[in-house]
């Protein structure tokens, strides 16, 4: 595979056409956060409502920006909805190890997340696929804030 | 190559080594991201390791024969870029760039002449180089900034907005000469001109139009003028900031430091006269020198030449773009500066700018330092190929082919 069908796989390009979890939740009960990623002005909000036990309830996202950090941040929302906050760090550290990282992504520990392996041969946009992860980790301590990726 | 005689392109490309090259995945390199930086040709190159290999010494303060002709080649330098926008020696003062010249001004004059109340006059094309500065001396001074609108995606000026925002309140107009993200060429003579008849300043930030049109400060009649070398063939760290003599002989230091000062107490100093009031600290001599050896590779070619060249070529590409399906060039119908920004259905500008690497054709995506202007006319940012007058037909046709296949990638 040539490394642009490698970085923009077909589940990307998928997700960036047809973003799941997109739209503000209102506040509250949902945590709010905002990542911008100066180099490019590209700016996403990431919503976080948790359920009564802690655990993260519906992670929504809304923003404009590139295929890479659109279907991250789409992904993003539907594989940490129902995790616990730990959980959904450790998702977090993770995804940042497969987009920048040597190391083999563990397909079996993130599944889907490792179709963004591709990004590591491109160091500018490993910023991109971060964007929504930052602010999101932002939601998670529940502070209202704003983030950026530089 | 006599200035007269239309230039052999294809022999004067082939005075850049850069341009040769091919990318790591085997793709000729097609460079079109010239607003951000050009290339450098052999003369420039050789001017460079000359420097260093012959003459390189401290200036100004060594009584010995290196340090002389150090000192002599850059005051010449100096002579050499004066001539090359139409100034006096004494009224070119080095900076490292564009932004440093523009940050200059906002420090030395506005601590002079700004007032609480006043405001600076801006447009909303300006680089984030010509609007930061601004914002920083009104916070200090107590002023505020108005801007100039632009009308719509043709980058084009309210027509009728400028004499009525030219009030006396208004101490400073500050504007791009040719924008880099769109490409509109502002009427600065007569804008100059207007604002000079109200006895409001002007600087003109010229990073997009020396090196491409003939530029004489003293016809624009602009009282500052700012200018980097590595959009017109020198490296980066170099810039020139004219000033009009008048202007810059009443206005306080910038940066302090050796060099600069007549006679140095303790508790305080005198410093000497323009232009080296403004030149604190050993400067960038090499860039100096090369910076006037691109002024003669420059004038070798022939600005009128140059700029006819950026044209013919940018009409090609403008043309280039629309033919595409799906793809929307975005700037002035008419003359515009030698870039055009696009944007792409459907295709974000950094995936496709991404994309395009894969080709090896080198592009520029995003906001292109223009954040405000974007977010006014609602683009997500665009995508930006530029040009200067080393690259080619074929180059655009290439590109053409290029972003016709990245559109079906996408699709």
């Amino acid at each position: 595979m040539n490394p642009l069908d490698e970085l923009y796989q077909a589940v990307i390009l998928e997700h960036s056409r047809r973003p799941r979890n997109n739209g503000p939740q209102p506040v509250p009960p949902a945590f709010h956060a905002e990542g911008v990623n100066p180099s490019c002005g590209d700016e996403i909000e990431v919503w976080v409502n948790f359920t009564e036990d802690g655990k993260i309830g519906k992670v929504t996202f809304q923003g404009q920006g590139c295929a890479i950090s659109q279907s991250a941040a789409s992904i993003m929302t539907v594989k940490t909805a129902g995790r616990s906050v730990e959980e959904a760090r450790a998702m977090l550290t993770g995804f940042h190890e497969i987009v920048s990282t040597e190391i083999d992504p563990d397909m079996d520990r993130f599944g889907e997340l490792a179709v963004f392996a591709g990004v590591r041969q491109f160091p500018a946009r490993v910023k991109c696929a971060m964007l929504g992860w930052r602010a999101l980790e932002q939601a998670l301590n529940r502070s209202e804030a704003s983030v950026t990726t530089e | 190559m006599s200035p007269s005689s239309t230039p052999d392109w294809s022999a004067v490309r082939a005075q850049f080594p850069i341009l040769s090259q091919v990318q790591s995945n085997g793709q000729p390199l097609i460079y079109l991201d010239n607003a951000a930086s050009s290339q450098k040709p052999q003369a420039v190159i050789d001017a460079l390791v000359r420097y260093y290999t012959h003459d390189n010494a401290n200036v100004h303060r060594g009584l010995y024969e290196l340090s002389a002709r150090a000192t002599d080649q850059y005051e010449r330098a100096r002579g050499r870029v004066a001539q090359f926008i139409g100034a006096e020696e004494n009224e070119i003062i080095f900076t490292r760039g564009t932004t440093e010249g523009v940050n200059l001004i906002a420090h030395a004059w506005c601590s002079k002449n700004l007032r609480a109340g006043d405001v600076i006059l801006l447009t909303e094309l300006e680089h984030h180089s010509n609007l930061i500065p601004w914002q920083l001396a009104a916070q200090r001074h107590g002023a505020t900034l108005r801007f100039v609108p632009v009308l719509d995606e043709t980058g084009a000026p309210d027509p009728t907005a400028l004499p009525a925002m030219l009030t006396p309140e208004v101490k400073l107009f500050a504007f791009v000469h040719i924008s880099n993200s769109l490409g509109t060429i502002h009427p600065a003579e007569e804008w100059c001109a207007l604002a000079r008849s109200r006895g409001i300043a002007t600087l003109v930030d010229g990073a997009q139009s020396a090196g491409h049109i003939p530029v004489n400060v003293k016809d624009l009649g602009c009282d500052f003028y700012v200018l980097g070398g590595h959009k017109m063939c020198a490296p980066t760290g170099i810039g020139a900031l004219y000033g009009r003599a008048e202007m810059l002989d009443e206005l306080p230091p910038f940066h302090g430091g050796g060099e600069m000062i007549e006679s140095v107490r303790y508790d305080r100093a005198t410093y000497r006269a323009a232009p080296a009031r403004f030149e604190a600290g050993t400067p960038n001599i090499a860039g100096a020198i090369v910076l006037a050896a691109a002024c003669d590779y420059l004038d070798g070619i022939g600005i009128g030449h140059i700029a006819a060249r950026d044209e013919a070529l940018t009409r090609r590409m403008v043309d280039a773009l629309n033919s595409i399906n799906g793809v929307r060039a975005i700037g002035p119908e008419g003359p515009r500066g030698a870039l055009s920004s696009f944007v792409m259905e459907g295709v974000h500008p950094h995936d496709l700018v991404t994309a395009a690497s894969e080709y090896g054709l080198a592009l520029r995506g995003g906001h292109h330092c223009t954040q405000p202007l974007m977010k006014k006319l609602k683009l997500p940012g665009t995508a930006r190929a530029s040009l200067y007058f080393y690259n080619t037909e074929a180059e655009i046709d290439r590109m053409a082919e290029i972003l016709t296949a990245i559109r079906k990638y996408f699709a």
